[in-house]
C-alpha cells in the first residue's frame, strides 16, 4: 500500500482546469520527483493534496485514507505537509517562532524540544540566528528554515514546492544535498522541480507533468536515458 | 515660557495621552481584526456601547462598579465572538467590500436595536465618586479618571505584547496575519485564530468602553460610532494592519486634538476638526502607508 495515492485526481480554477486527472503514487521511504515546466499544474498538484485548492475530482488517500475533503489544518496532524513554493516563511517572526509554528499541533514537550535539537543541528545557521526575524535571512537560510520549519511537524511525507526557486548556483547545491541528507533520514519526499538534471541525479523516481497531465513516469535512470523528459519540455508549450 | 503654560501643558499632555490612549486600544482592536481577516470592523464601536449599556443596567441592580467592570468587559469579548460567528464567518472569503458594508449592516442593526428596546436618549451610569477626583501633583492637579486611563491603557498594551509574543495562540495569530494559507499547513485552525482575534478586539473595545463612560457618565445608541471612527482614522495614520502603527496613530490623534483644544486661538476653536483632519492628511501625504506600515500589506488573507 502506497503512503501516497493520488488517482484521477482533477484541479479547477473557474473555467480552466489546471490539472487534468493524474495518477500519482510514493510509497513509504521514496524520494519521488514531479517535474515540468512552469505551470503545467505541479504546485496545484501538491496545493491539491495539501486542501488548499479544492479536489475538483478524483482521490487523493494518504496511509490508505482519503483525505481530499480534509482541511489542511487537520492533515499536519496526520503527518503531511507542504513546503510551500517561494518559502513563506513568517518574515516578522522571530527564526525560532517560525521554527515553533512548525509543531503547533504538537502537545508533546519533550519530543518538541529533541524536534529542535535537531533542526538546529541539521541548520546550524539557524542556531546562530534563533532571535533574528526571519525576513533577514538570506534566500538560502529562509529556503532552509521553511524546509525546518516543516519538518517540524515530524511529517511522514513532506511536500517540497520547488526548493531550489530563485536561489544562486551554489545554494541550489547546499538545498540539494539536504534533500538527499532528508532522505537519508528515512523521510519521504514528494519533490516538484522544474531543475531536471539535479532533480533526477538525487531522486528514486520521477514523473513528468505537461499541460495538466502526467506524460512521463518511470525511474530516475529510465527518465534520464530517454528523451521523454525533454520531449515533453518541448512538446509541452 | 511661563509657570503657568508649562502647568496648563502639562495638563494637556495628560489628557492627550488619555484620550489617545483610548484611540490607540479602540484602533488596536480595529488593527488585529484587519491583519487577521482583512476587514474592517465598523460595527467595533457597537461593542463599546453594549459594554456601555452592561455597565448602566448593573448600576440599576445595584451591581458594585469593581464587579461590573470585569462583566462589562466580558460581555464586549462576548459579543464580539458571537458577531463573528453569526454575521462575519458567513462572509469570510467574500471581497473587501462586502465584509465592510456586512460590518455597517451589524453596526446600524445594533444601534437600532439600542434605539427601540432601551432608549433613543442617553442614560447615565453611574460612577464611583473617586473617578471624579482629582489628585494634586505639585500645582497641577490630574483627574483619577484620567490617571486610571493612562493606567489601563499601559496595563493592556503590555498584556497584548506579552499575549502575542510569549503565547502559542498569539504567536499563531501573528502568522496568520502575515500569510494565512500557510498558517493553516502549520495547523493553525482558522476558525479558532479568527474567533480569538475578535475576542482579543472584544477585550479592548470593553476596556476603551470603560474608560469612556469613566469620562462621561453616560451612554447612549451612538455612544461607540465617533471614538471607532476617530479610531478607524488613527489606524489608517498609522498603518492600516499594523498593530504599533494603530498605537502610534491612536496616540498622535490623541495629542492632535487636544493640543488643538488647549491652544488654538479662540477665534479658530470652531476649525479644530477640519485642522486636526487636516494635519492626518498631511502626515498621509507624507506617508501615504502610515507612520509604521504593516509588513504584509496586499498579503492574501484565509
Amino acid at each position: 500500500m502506497p503512503l501516497l495515492d493520488v488517482t484521477g485526481l482533477h484541479v479547477r480554477y473557474g473555467a480552466v482546469d489546471a490539472v487534468r486527472g493524474i495518477d500519482l503514487k510514493v510509497e513509504e521511504g521514496e524520494l519521488v520527483a514531479l517535474l515540468g515546466a512552469n505551470g503545467v499544474g505541479k504546485s496545484s498538484t501538491l496545493n491539491a493534496i495539501i486542501g488548499l485548492v479544492p479536489v475538483a475530482g478524483g482521490a487523493v488517500r494518504f496511509r490508505d485514507e482519503d483525505v481530499s475533503r480534509v482541511p489542511t489544518e487537520l492533515l499536519v496532524r496526520r503527518g503531511l505537509t507542504l513546503t510551500p513554493e517561494g518559502r513563506r516563511i513568517f518574515a516578522g517572526l522571530t527564526v525560532e517562532e517560525n521554527l515553533s509554528l512548525g509543531a503547533y499541533g504538537r502537545r508533546d514537550a519533550k519530543a518538541v524540544s529533541s524536534s529542535y535539537e535537531r533542526m538546529y543541528g541539521l541548520f546550524p545557521v539557524l542556531t546562530e540566528r534563533r532571535q533574528q526575524l526571519a525576513g533577514t535571512l538570506s534566500g538560502g537560510e529562509q529556503q532552509m528554515l521553511a524546509i525546518a520549519r516543516s519538518l517540524m511537524s515530524e511529517p511522514q511525507l513532506l511536500l517540497l514546492d520547488e526548493p531550489s526557486l530563485g536561489l544562486a548556483p551554489q545554494i541550489v547545491e547546499t538545498i540539494f544535498d539536504l534533500i538527499g541528507a532528508l532522505r537519508a533520514d528515512g523521510i519521504t519526499i514528494l519533490l516538484v522541480e522544474q531543475n531536471v538534471a539535479m532533480s533526477l541525479d538525487l531522486v528514486d523516481r520521477g514523473y513528468v507533468m505537461t499541460g495538466g497531465a502526467i506524460t512521463a513516469s518511470g525511474s530516475a535512470d529510465e527518465l534520464k536515458s530517454s528523451n521523454l523528459v525533454e520531449q515533453a519540455y518541448l512538446g509541452g508549450h | 515660557m511661563s509657570a503657568v503654560t508649562i502647568e496648563l501643558f502639562l495638563q494637556q499632555t495628560v489628557n492627550a495621552v488619555s484620550l489617545g490612549g483610548t484611540y490607540a486600544l479602540l484602533a488596536l482592536g480595529l488593527a488585529i481584526v484587519f491583519s487577521i481577516m482583512g476587514m474592517i470592523n465598523f460595527a467595533h464601536g457597537e461593542l463599546m456601547t453594549i459594554s456601555g449599556y452592561t455597565l448602566f443596567y448593573c448600576g440599576l441592580a445595584g451591581v458594585p462598579f469593581i464587579v461590573s467592570v470585569p462583566l462589562a468587559i466580558l460581555v464586549a469579548m462576548l459579543a464580539a465572538m458571537a458577531m463573528e460567528r453569526i454575521a462575519f464567518r458567513p462572509v469570510r472569503n467574500s471581497s473587501p467590500a462586502t465584509m465592510l458594508v456586512t460590518s455597517f449592516a451589524v453596526a446600524i442593526i445594533l444601534q437600532t436595536l439600542f434605539q427601540n428596546l432601551i432608549s433613543t436618549r442617553s442614560q447615565p451610569v453611574l460612577l464611583p465618586d473617586i473617578l471624579a477626583e482629582s489628585i494634586a501633583i505639585g500645582d497641577f492637579l490630574i483627574g483619577v479618571n484620567k490617571l486610571l486611563a493612562i493606567g489601563a491603557t499601559i496595563v493592556m498594551l503590555l498584556f497584548l505584547n506579552w499575549f502575542l509574543k510569549r503565547t502559542a495562540v498569539g504567536v499563531a495569530m501573528r502568522a496568520a496575519a502575515e500569510d494565512f494559507p500557510v498558517a493553516r499547513l502549520m495547523g493553525v485552525r482558522a476558525n479558532a485564530v479568527i474567533s480569538g482575534a475578535f475576542a482579543l478586539s472584544g477585550l479592548l473595545a470593553g476596556v476603551a468602553a470603560v474608560l469612556w463612560v469613566s469620562q462621561r457618565a453616560s451612554v447612549d445608541p451612538l455612544m461607540g460610532f465617533v471614538p471607532v471612527l476617530k479610531a478607524f482614522i488613527a489606524s489608517i495614520l498609522g498603518g492600516l494592519g499594523s498593530l504599533t502603527g494603530a498605537v502610534a496613530g491612536g496616540f498622535l490623534l490623541g495629542f492632535i486634538e487636544i493640543y488643538l483644544t488647549a491652544f488654538l486661538p479662540e477665534a479658530l476653536q470652531e476649525f479644530k476638526e477640519p485642522i486636526g483632519l487636516g494635519i492626518v492628511v498631511l502626515v498621509l501625504l507624507w506617508r501615504p502607508n502610515g507612520l509604521i506600515p504593516a509588513a504584509g500589506v496586499g498579503t492574501e488573507k484565509v
